[in-house]
């Protein structure tokens, strides 16, 4: 009974802290120049890690799927059904997951950590509003750059593939991108970039969240990481889940 | 001085303020004048709400029940926007120092000023920063990262960044606690050079009684949530009363 209370008083508390941050969003002043920033540290310090995974996710899934594909004769699908498998679902949801570890983590280490050590109180006593300079700088650096994450994860686990192909399968650059353009549409390609959006929001939000309000102590800064990765992680999924759900109304998958 | 015998402007007023957190009461029917030009000190044990009463004064909590004035305005029902200017006027030097960690000493300082413009008025950030420095004696420490400072330098930087909206108060958590006694002397001197030179009142509170002695044109004890006693240090070392008198053994 007890567990439940705290679901949903968790629950109440995110949905508010996601209020505040679409109240103050739009709100002047903008925090740019911390804004521009914080999409350098967020884009720029992910994208080795999402390039070699995005990379590895190619390689595997191809060498992987290639035998079973082989034993059906289907291997001049492999293109297609490789490619539409990274754009529309493992890409986004790999990456992440990726960026719910790095981001949320270092985000809610970060604002805990400036928690504990009264940071945060005082730039509230100096008149500023750390909520906006902190909270909605981070969430919208997140929002915006996962979704080029993503693109760059697909794009580098398309070219793994290709190499598998290519060494396994003799198949040229030419014929692999064009089989696989042949069969891509933006059906494919719209709900995973939207989507994407949608994962980058809830992970910069948990992150905040957890970091804003962890609790006295430097264990509360080690609690507010781990608690970030793990709550942003399952709503990765949740989110994906619904996206589908629309996905199939609007594109009829 | 005594600043309650003269007719002098009271820039904060506590009134009966209380302040519970569960079922500890920390704050329990706590008031207090601060006088212009005045340094006062509150003196307590560790635990005792000294720094409850400090957030309580500048809003980082609020009080259950009374009023806390500062310079005419009763914080507890002031809207966002009216708040954030009073915080303009008073400065708050944090126990731990607070320096932002990822800011260097001038982006520090640059910081509250920059979401301040009305404070540049016929200055620039540049020459601000300078000044401020220049007061606590870091000129040189413009462009490190607070982990390359001691912490008697944090302190003062931190003292820095609070001068630089030119507060007409500044309230003190601990300034000494943690440093050794000659650095502490130092920022003890740097507390009254400042108020000297700014024209600042202070609402000091520590637990150190060499630094109220020093520091201090008048005292409150505070106990059990309450001011206990008032008066200058001098008046207060000779009281008989033991729970007076432990604070001055």
């Amino acid at each position: 009974m007890n567990g439940l209370r705290t679901y949903f008083l968790e629950t109440g508390q995110l949905s508010l802290f996601a209020f505040r941050y679409f109240k103050e969003v739009f709100k002047m002043p903008f925090e740019t120049k911390e804004l521009l920033r914080q999409c350098f540290l967020i884009g720029n310090k992910s994208l080795f890690l999402v390039i070699v995974t995005g990379f590895i996710m190619g390689l595997v899934l191809t060498l992987q799927t290639r035998p079973t594909m082989m034993d059906f004769g289907a291997e001049a699908y492999m293109p297609s059904m490789v490619g539409i498998a990274i754009i529309r679902e493992i890409g986004p949801v790999i990456t992440a997951l990726i960026c719910a570890g790095k981001i949320g983590s270092s985000i809610g280490a970060e604002l805990g950590s400036m928690k504990v050590t009264e940071q945060i109180d005082a730039m509230e006593v100096s008149g500023t509003n750390p909520f906006k300079y902190l909270v909605v700088t981070r969430i919208s650096a997140a929002t915006l750059m996962l979704p080029v994450l993503v693109i760059f994860a697909d794009a580098i686990a398309l070219l793994g593939s290709f190499l598998v192909e290519n060494v396994k399968g003799h198949v040229s650059f030419q014929l692999y991108f064009g089989v696989l353009f042949e069969h891509l549409e933006f059906s494919d390609l719209n709900p995973s970039v939207i989507k994407s959006f949608f994962f980058g929001f809830v992970i910069g939000l948990v992150g905040c969240y957890k970091g804003y309000n962890s609790k006295k102590g430097t264990s509360g800064v080690g609690l507010a990481a781990n608690s970030a990765v793990v709550m942003a992680s399952m709503l990765v999924f949740i989110v994906d889940f619904i996206a589908v759900l629309i996905s199939d109304i609007f594109y009829n998958l | 001085m005594n600043a309650a015998d003269n007719d002098q402007k009271i820039l904060i007023e506590i009134q009966n303020v209380h302040k519970t957190f569960g079922t500890n009461a920390v704050l329990n029917g706590f008031n207090l004048k601060l006088y212009e030009n005045e340094n006062l000190v509150i003196v307590g044990k560790s635990g005792s709400g000294k720094s409850v009463l400090l957030k309580c004064i500048i809003r980082l909590l609020t009080p259950d029940s009374g009023n806390v004035l500062v310079l005419g305005k009763n914080i507890p029902e002031l809207k966002q926007n009216e708040l954030d200017k009073i915080r303009t006027q008073v400065g708050f030097l944090f126990q731990g120092s607070a320096l932002y960690d990822s800011m260097t000493v001038r982006e520090n300082l640059e910081f509250p000023l920059r979401r301040h413009p009305e404070k540049l008025i016929g200055h620039d950030v540049d020459t601000l920063v300078k000044e401020s420095l220049q007061s606590v004696g870091l000129e040189h420490t413009i462009d490190l990262l607070p982990e390359e400072l001691s912490g008697g330098m944090k302190r003062r930087v931190a003292l820095a960044r609070t001068l630089i909206l030119r507060p007409k108060i500044i309230l003190y958590d601990e300034p000494t606690s943690g440093l050794d006694p000659i650095t502490a002397k130092e920022i003890i001197q740097l507390i009254l050079d400042i108020q000297k030179k700014y024209d600042t009142a202070s609402l000091i509170i520590t637990h150190d009684m060499d630094t109220a002695r020093v520091i201090s044109n008048r005292m409150i004890i505070l106990i059990e949530g309450r001011d206990y006693a008032t008066g200058t240090y001098e008046k207060l070392s000779k009281s008989e009363d033991p729970k007076i008198k432990a604070f001055f053994k």
